[in-house]
């Protein structure tokens, strides 16, 4: 650093004419140099700090992005003890993230969705031997306008006629002959979102079956705002932007249940409660702080979950993951 | 019929007042056209004060992220821009200017230059994650950098390079060709030419096609999304071979949570990067100043 500063200083003080323009290009490159170099210094001297504590070493989570607060959360707490354990998490979605754990790139996936048959077949092809654990519930939430005073409830089996493809469905008073002959405005998840993947599966019984004209957004915040903004709409997201919106917004009953902490976590708000997941790759527990970090996970998951708006497990079911853990180690 | 009507003072005057009235109605547009990005930006400005500026301080600056917005901090995407945007720049400049100075000075106009040309255009339309794929498996995975700074910013490099390339050719075509020859007759090289005559004329031309070229590295969220740059890291990058988030991709994070203090947060690390934008962009108008007198 102090060999940095001196040709700065040098530079700076050359006397020659007409060279000012390199002179302040060079100066200006060296000053981000010096603050970077500065940083990094600052970065070492900590680490040698704590050179005494034991658990050290790079942790790599990737996956869904719905998940991923829920880690982040775990990944906070557990570095405040751990310092010297850093923990990275990517949000290249379910999917993408089960592309680089088949490798073997990553350490945990983050999933929205339990694993499909051909990724369980690419972690065999790869000899990536994998446990599944389960940290908690996210709600589907079937939302309208908060002027829609008509309607409070509806059956699976009318969302399945709202949302399967060629629906007939364009006005309200299609799902019921006494509700409004107003045009409904649809808004939903789009194509890419694990949302989507998952609310198609349980309500159509099939995979990305759905019709196409209605509002599509990956950004649930902007579903929200549409919903909240048109008297006659209808969509469907995430239990938690729910949560966060409840004064713009009205939840409908699902099946005559109410989506609500309670019943996604004893399960009667079904089917749209899905579980959220962690993969863990059991190589990786060979390493001292990738086992320190799942055991934290799980044992944190009940506060943590909730902290970041889901629905964490029933306890006991956190004590299963537990010894799941213990099992494979 | 025309030129009867040139002598007739009555019409002359009615043609004159017309043409005015239609250049009045031209200028007007003209200064709505201009006010309205104006206004825009100053509407997105306001917004994101109202929003964010609350948000901003300097635990805000020094902090890592964290599930309590009020605890949040942008240290990490911070650091992760600035040494993102500096390698970008290392990389991508010489190459950059190089490439423009050989395709302008040096190659004949035959079909190869031709062919590199419009590849060059080409590749300046290319939708950036398709940039971000291909550090994936080149960088990422083929080199094995794993997914470093190093591999974002050559990512980034390769994303910028041929907004540069253009940006450069033009301001060497701009430079009237009086110069290379007055150069050349004074027994100069072709290299001496370039040099002395031509990139200095050429420079502050340049500066504002790199400083384009950065904005946009500076920017830019989903190549990286796709080389696997994360949403969740809470130290600071010590080396070009870390992991690394960068102010967009937290920025991105933070607007999809439910939670409405995550979006006030995005907002304060928006106005962040604006500053730091227009940091970057006064470096480069002081530059090309500089430039500018010495040329004079």
């Amino acid at each position: 650093m102090e060999k940095q500063m001196m040709m700065l200083k040098r530079i700076l003080t050359k006397k020659k004419g007409g060279k000012s323009l390199k002179k302040a290009f060079i100066a200006t490159l060296l000053f981000f140099a010096v603050i970077l170099s500065g940083c990094a210094q600052e970065a070492k001297e900590t680490q040698k700090e704590q050179a005494e504590k034991k658990l050290s070493g790079e942790i790599k989570v990737d996956g869904s992005s719905t998940v991923a607060p829920i880690t982040e959360a775990v990944a906070e707490e557990f570095q405040k003890e751990n310092p010297d354990v850093r923990v990275t998490v990517g949000i290249s979605g379910t999917g993408g993230g089960f592309k680089k754990f088949v490798v073997g790139e990553t350490d945990i996936n983050d999933a929205s969705r339990p694993i499909k048959d051909e990724e369980k077949e690419a972690c065999k092809k790869n000899n990536i031997k994998y446990v599944e654990f389960k940290v908690g519930y996210d709600g589907l939430t079937v939302v309208v306008n908060k002027e829609n005073d008509w309607c409070k409830d509806l059956t699976v089996e009318e969302l399945r006629k709202i949302w399967e493809p060629n629906s007939k469905v364009k006005k309200w008073s299609d799902i019921r002959p006494e509700w409004p002959k107003e045009k409904i405005v649809l808004f939903g998840p789009d194509t890419d979102s694990g949302t989507f993947d998952y609310f198609t599966e349980v309500i159509m019984g099939e995979e990305g079956k759905s019709r196409a004209d209605y509002t599509a957004s990956t950004d649930d915040n902007i579903l929200v705002e549409g919903v909240a903004g048109e008297k006659y709409s209808l969509g469907y997201f995430g239990f938690a932007y729910y949560e966060q919106n409840k004064d713009k917004l009205k939840a409908v009953k699902v099946n005559g249940v109410n989506p609500s902490v309670e019943t996604i976590r004893n399960g009667s708000y079904s089917p749209l409660s899905r579980p959220l997941f962690i993969y863990l790759n059991q190589a990786s527990l060979k390493r001292k702080e990738v086992l320190a970090f799942v055991k934290f996970y799980l044992e944190n998951a009940p506060t943590l979950v909730a902290d970041v708006g889901y629905v964490p497990l029933p306890d006991e079911e956190y004590l299963d993951q537990l010894s799941k853990l213990k099992d494979v180690k | 019929m025309e030129a009867r009507d040139l002598l007739d003072p009555e019409k002359l005057k009615l043609k004159v007042k017309r043409r005015r009235k239609i250049d009045k109605i031209f200028s007007l547009f003209a200064l709505f056209a201009s006010l309205l990005g104006l206004l825009l930006l100053f509407a997105f400005f306001i917004s994101l004060i109202v929003k964010g500026a609350s948000w901003l301080s300097l635990s805000f600056l020094l902090g890592t992220p964290s599930r309590f917005p009020e605890k949040a901090g942008i240290l990490p995407a911070l650091v992760g821009s600035f040494w993102l945007i500096i390698l970008t720049a290392i990389f991508s400049i010489p190459l950059g200017i190089g490439a423009a100075i050989f395709l302008e000075e040096y190659s004949k106009k035959n079909f190869i230059a031709r062919f590199i040309q419009i590849n060059i255009s080409n590749l300046a339309g290319v939708p950036s994650v398709v940039y971000g794929i291909l550090g994936l498996a080149v960088f990422v995975r083929f080199l094995a950098l794993g997914r470093s700074i190093i591999a974002g910013s050559l990512t980034m490099s390769l994303l910028v390079l041929p907004i540069i390339i253009i940006a450069t050719q033009e301001a060497l075509k701009m430079v009237p060709k009086t110069i290379r020859e007055a150069s050349f007759s004074l027994g100069a090289s072709q290299w001496q030419t370039v040099r002395y005559a031509v990139l200095p004329v050429a420079f502050p031309s340049i500066l504002t096609g790199i400083i384009l070229a950065l904005a946009r590295a500076i920017g830019e969220t989903a190549p990286l999304i796709a080389i696997g740059a994360l949403s969740y890291v809470a130290y600071v990058p010590r080396s070009p071979a870390d992991p690394f988030t960068v102010l967009p991709v937290q920025i991105y994070t933070w607007v999809s949570r439910p939670q409405k203090e995550f979006q006030d947060l995005a907002a304060a690390a928006i106005i962040v990067l604006l500053l730091l934008f227009i940091l970057l962009n006064a470096l480069v108008v002081f530059l090309r100043y500089q430039s500018r007198k010495r040329v004079r």
